[in-house]
């Protein structure tokens, strides 16, 4: 690379970048003229920025005037749930004219439907889902929209229902497997939406047209069809989009020729997207250093200001707290304040040692204080510990004052994925362009623990769901005698939990397949079958009660153990106590184990995460009493939290906890949740930017993978359950993503309030 | 060092406010003060605690270390009064230096005597707790005399070792200009304070003095208002001190 640098780089020579098309005027050329390769881009040609954050920009008026215009619409929106919604045109690239907030004064355009807010209607993932997120809200389905898809188009949800086993349906139905992406779209999948700007659609068609061709030769195999039909399907596409340029007025057949057109271009990729698929998360990538690069040559080229530069990232960044998506109250119990995790991947470092913090890194951020804490997009920190200080503690700062950033550990993570990957929905690790998973939800290793004691039998309903295995008959829980059972009861499970996630991966392929994301992705690609698991610290310190304490059962009538009394003292999970971490430590091993036994659907790679988002209380809901005083009902912890209240020790020994779950057996993440009152962080403003940036080094040192910053008393969210007008932007971190607290149900504000809040004793 | 038992009240990984950086603090129980305002009163009786191997809680900050490093963190005793306990403190401080980790103590210096010289030599920074000036003040507000405190402070000064001093400040209690100045001047005129804390008085602490059975004085004081607060910080200003 440092090779191509010296002769390529035209530094003051013209007649070196003579060939250049003007798009590319002052860029260093390399393998990315040859082939599509944005990461070669942004390593011949970005700028790093060591400084601190003093030289960025506040809003512009014209910023400050469409922000107040969408606050207004938000407004309007949480009284009424969904402002306005599309009954009777199914959403694609092309179904809808442009719409604008107020065209005049939008730098970035383009919006979901012809207008802000108004929900798009998705009915592929299932029909049902869509007429019923309509109905719920008040509206109805046009009967000629819904009849088509009765009659003549078969959806994902169809399909996967033909094909699940009657197993597979009762372990769904008592959830022990749950939050299946079954009725829904699966998301999780990033485009590089960066390609578009890079290259225009023409030359990723091209390039698309010479995958098929690549193919020709081909044994005509399932695998060789079934790609062969995707690469039309994302042609295809790629045409869509140029269309819908050509409606907003830009020919995006050729490559971006400056900064705004950079940031154009790229967002009108990701409308694509989310015009097409209403995925559980539909995240953005790492885009701010790649856009960095079209600011700086801007600004060095005199064509722009830093104030401009602010402008054109607020504007981007308001868009996309204005996507929306139908869903249904089901969905929203589990993932709770409509979130749609527009993750954006920030800084980090390049596997060369230079850091990827550039100053659109600080602008991106910069977006929460000019517009105000929002919890979309999900800014996310790739955190190193050699990264700049200037950027830890510009971070550690918003972190404080808006409670709206995750962080996750580059160190940890460029080992994995190199130094161009992103975060999809909360805490998963992909290459961007090369790499989608199997979003697959989790498995609830708490209520499987109940189904070892229980033989099989669903301790809330009574039923058979489990294989019939030898119940626990004693009075007092003895660890050497479940401990087979329990082992058993995990075989099944994640032999069930597999093969529906298998189904499920299958019928989407198939019924809702997401052609410009996949569009916007190399031919042959890394897929990982993301499973996951819930419940971590419950069952950690249910058998560290089981253990050290004396836990007694208690039976109903029909002599099914339905809650338990504990005698004595237990280690808990989140005091850096071995004796009970490496409980949960190997837990997660032994699951993950399980889980590659399996075979998976498109020979995918098996990994898991230990993620909740706010299905916690869910969860909760569907499981029984647990051995460690958990009593039936009662939420679980968030992600890899250690129960609430239980983490004695303060914060540290919280994270030392966290940190010793291996990333090695859950690839696709390891989310905590983390809550501090202000003052527990230091007497005044410099110490608290001090001591955050302090403890994010010493979590990622120790090997952390995320943590969600959250900087605030707990009076002040009881009073915004009291006074919700009084909060419209009150951001909170939960397991993964943000949300604006009001929009959370009742249950799920109380489940934040909680939580243990650090220094608070 | 040979390993010595201790009573432990409990430990807090994440201190931030006990001394510089993050802060291993360990809570030790048992104090000879009464004070009226304290809001760990469960820290007061010695055999309320969990009696603990120095051994095994060294065991366990080494594994923060590395929070340490970044900022000047360590340990911070705290409790308690932390030379109620000098033999437990010795180990924990000697095994500490041994790991290179920074030390410090928050004590009210009334049991300034029990430490020796070689005990001193082992704590970086000392948060030493000027309760009170006026020494009727100070009996009402502690239950103890004010002189062994000013003689321990003295004796710091004379052995060069670096101190944070600290008052609380308590409406009604602890307020009175001569009080507040005496305390400001007498802390003023010691060359090796580095910085002065003003607490501002808080009733965090109330529900713990129910849940002991124990008569809390205070339930009709409340926090000083955020002027008399910055008043009484402008008079410690005022003696040239570092005041935060």
């Amino acid at each position: 690379m440092g090779v191509h640098q010296d002769i390529d780089k035209a530094g003051g020579l013209p007649f070196l970048d003579d060939d250049m098309p003007k798009c590319y005027k002052g860029f260093v050329k390399g393998d990315w003229n040859k082939e599509i390769d944005v990461r070669n881009f942004i390593q011949l040609n970005y700028t790093p920025y060591e400084g601190d954050a003093s030289f960025l920009a506040g809003p512009t008026e014209a910023t400050n005037k469409l922000w107040e215009d969408c606050l207004e619409l938000m407004k309007e929106e949480n009284k009424k749930g969904v402002l306005d919604a599309d009954t009777a045109v199914v959403s694609s690239i092309t179904s809808h004219a442009p719409g604008y907030i107020n065209k005049d004064l939008e730098k970035v355009v383009g919006l979901q439907t012809d207008a802000p807010l108004k929900r798009a209607l998705m009915p592929y993932g299932g029909l049902k889902m869509a007429v019923n997120a309509l109905e719920s809200n008040g509206y109805k389905i046009s009967e000629e929209t819904a009849e088509i898809f009765k009659k003549h188009r078969k959806t994902h949800n169809d399909g996967v229902f033909d094909m699940y086993t009657p197993e597979i349906r009762r372990a769904r139905s008592a959830g022990i497997v749950t939050g299946l992406p079954d009725a829904y779209g699966r998301g999780r999948i990033i485009g590089d939406y960066r390609r578009v700007a890079l290259y225009g659609i023409d030359k990723l068609m091209e390039d698309k047209k010479a995958q098929h061709a690549s193919l020709d030769g081909n044994v005509l195999s399932e695998d060789t069809l079934r790609l062969r039909e995707e690469i039309s399907e994302q042609y295809r596409s790629l045409n869509e989009l140029k269309e819908m340029g050509t409606q907003h007025g830009f020919d995006l057949s050729r490559p971006a020729e400056n900064a705004q057109e950079a940031v154009q271009w790229l967002y009108l990729g990701y409308l694509a997207a989310i015009k097409e698929q209403n995925g559980a998360a539909m995240s953005l990538g790492r885009t701010s250093t790649f856009l960095d690069i079209y600011i700086q040559r801007d600004i060095d080229n005199g064509t722009l200001t830093e104030s401009e530069a602010q402008e054109l990232m607020d504007h981007f960044v308001m868009k996309l707290r204005l996507v929306r998506f139908m869903r249904t109250p089901d969905y929203n119990a589990l993932f709770s304040g409509d979130p749609v995790w527009v993750t954006e991947s920030i800084a980090g470092m390049g596997v060369d040692g230079r850091t990827l913090v550039t100053k659109n890194s600080f602008r991106v951020l910069h977006t929460l204080v000019n517009l105000g804490p929002a919890p979309e997009p999900n800014l996310t920190v790739l955190w190193s510990e050699k990264m700049p200080k200037g950027f830890k503690d510009f971070c550690s700062k918003v972190s404080i004052d808006t409670s709206s950033i995750q962080y996750e550990n580059d160190d940890l993570m460029r080992s994995y994925w190199g130094d161009d990957y992103g975060i999809a929905c909360c805490v998963s690790a992909m290459r961007i362009g090369k790499q989608m998973q199997f979003f697959g939800a989790r498995a609830n290793l708490a209520k499987a623990l109940l189904y070892a004691i229980n033989g099989g039998i669903d301790e809330k309903s009574g039923k058979q769901v489990g294989p019939k295995t030898l119940p626990f008959t004693g009075d007092v829980l003895d660890w050497n005698a479940l401990e087979p059972l329990y082992d058993q009861m995990l075989d099944w499970i994640a032999k069930v939990y597999v093969q529906a996630l298998n189904c499920i991966h299958y019928s989407h392929d198939k019924y809702n397949y997401e052609r410009i994301e996949m569009a916007l992705h190399d031919r042959d690609i890394l897929r990982t079958m993301a499973c996951g698991i819930a419940g971590l610290s419950v069952v950690a310190d249910s058998i560290s009660a089981i253990k050290n304490a004396e836990v007694k059962v208690i039976r109903n009538e029909d002599g099914l153990a339905v809650d338990y009394e504990i005698n004595g003292d237990f280690p808990c999970f989140g005091n850096n106590d071995d004796s009970v971490d490496v409980i949960a430590e190997n837990l997660v091993k032994k699951f993950m184990g399980k889980v590659r036994n399996q075979p998976m659907y498109r020979d995918a790679m098996p990994t898991q995460s230990i993620l909740t988002i706010t299905s916690n209380v869910v969860y909760g809901k569907k499981t029984g009493s647990t051995p460690d005083g958990r009593k039936a009902g009662e939420p679980f912890a968030p992600g890899a939290n250690p129960m609430h209240g239980r983490d004695q020790k303060g914060a540290v020994a919280s994270m030392k906890s966290l940190c010793k779950l291996p990333y090695e057996d859950s690839q696709d993440g390891i989310s905590y949740t983390f809550s501090i009152i202000p003052s527990a962080l230091g007497k005044d403003e410099a110490e608290r930017v001090e001591n955050l940036s302090n403890l994010l080094d010493g979590y990622m040192h120790d090997m952390g993978h995320h943590i969600n910053v959250n900087v605030f008393n707990r009076e002040t969210l009881e009073d915004a359950m009291e006074h919700p007008e009084l909060y419209p932007q009150l951001t909170v971190r939960v397991s993964g993503y943000a949300v604006n607290f009001i929009k959370l149900t009742r249950e799920q504000q109380l489940d934040v309030i909680n939580r243990t809040f650090h220094g608070q004793r | 060092m040979e390993d010595v038992m201790g009573y432990v009240h409990s430990v807090e990984t994440g201190g931030t406010v006990d001394g510089p950086g993050l802060r291993y603090i360990i809570f030790l129980s048992g104090c000879p003060l009464r004070c009226q305002y304290c809001h760990n009163p469960d820290t007061m009786k010695m055999k309320r605690g969990k009696m603990t191997s120095a051994y095994e809680l060294l065991k366990d900050i080494a594994t923060y270390r590395s929070y340490f490093e970044q900022g000047g963190g360590g340990i911070t005793v705290s409790g308690g009064e932390p030379l109620a306990q000098i033999e437990f403190l010795r180990v924990l401080l000697w095994g500490a230096k041994q790991m290179g980790i920074h030390t410090t103590i928050d004590t009210s210096g009334y049991l300034g005597k029990k430490a020796d010289d070689e005990l001193i030599d082992l704590i970086d920074l000392f948060l030493l707790d000027v309760k009170s000036w006026v020494p009727e003040t100070y009996k009402n507000v502690t239950g103890v005399e004010i002189a062994p405190t000013l003689e321990f402070a003295k004796r710091l000064q004379k052995m060069g070792k670096e101190v944070w001093g600290r008052f609380v400040l308590v409406p009604g209690l602890t307020d009175a200009p001569e009080n507040v100045e005496g305390v400001a001047k007498f802390v003023g005129s010691l060359d090796n304070v580095s910085r002065m804390d003003v607490l501002p008085f808080h009733k965090m602490g109330e529900h713990k003095w129910q849940q002991m059975g124990m008569s809390y004085q205070l339930n009709n004081t409340e926090p000083p208002t955020p002027e008399s607060l910055a008043h009484v910080q402008q008079v410690f200003k005022d003696q040239g001190l570092n005041v935060h």
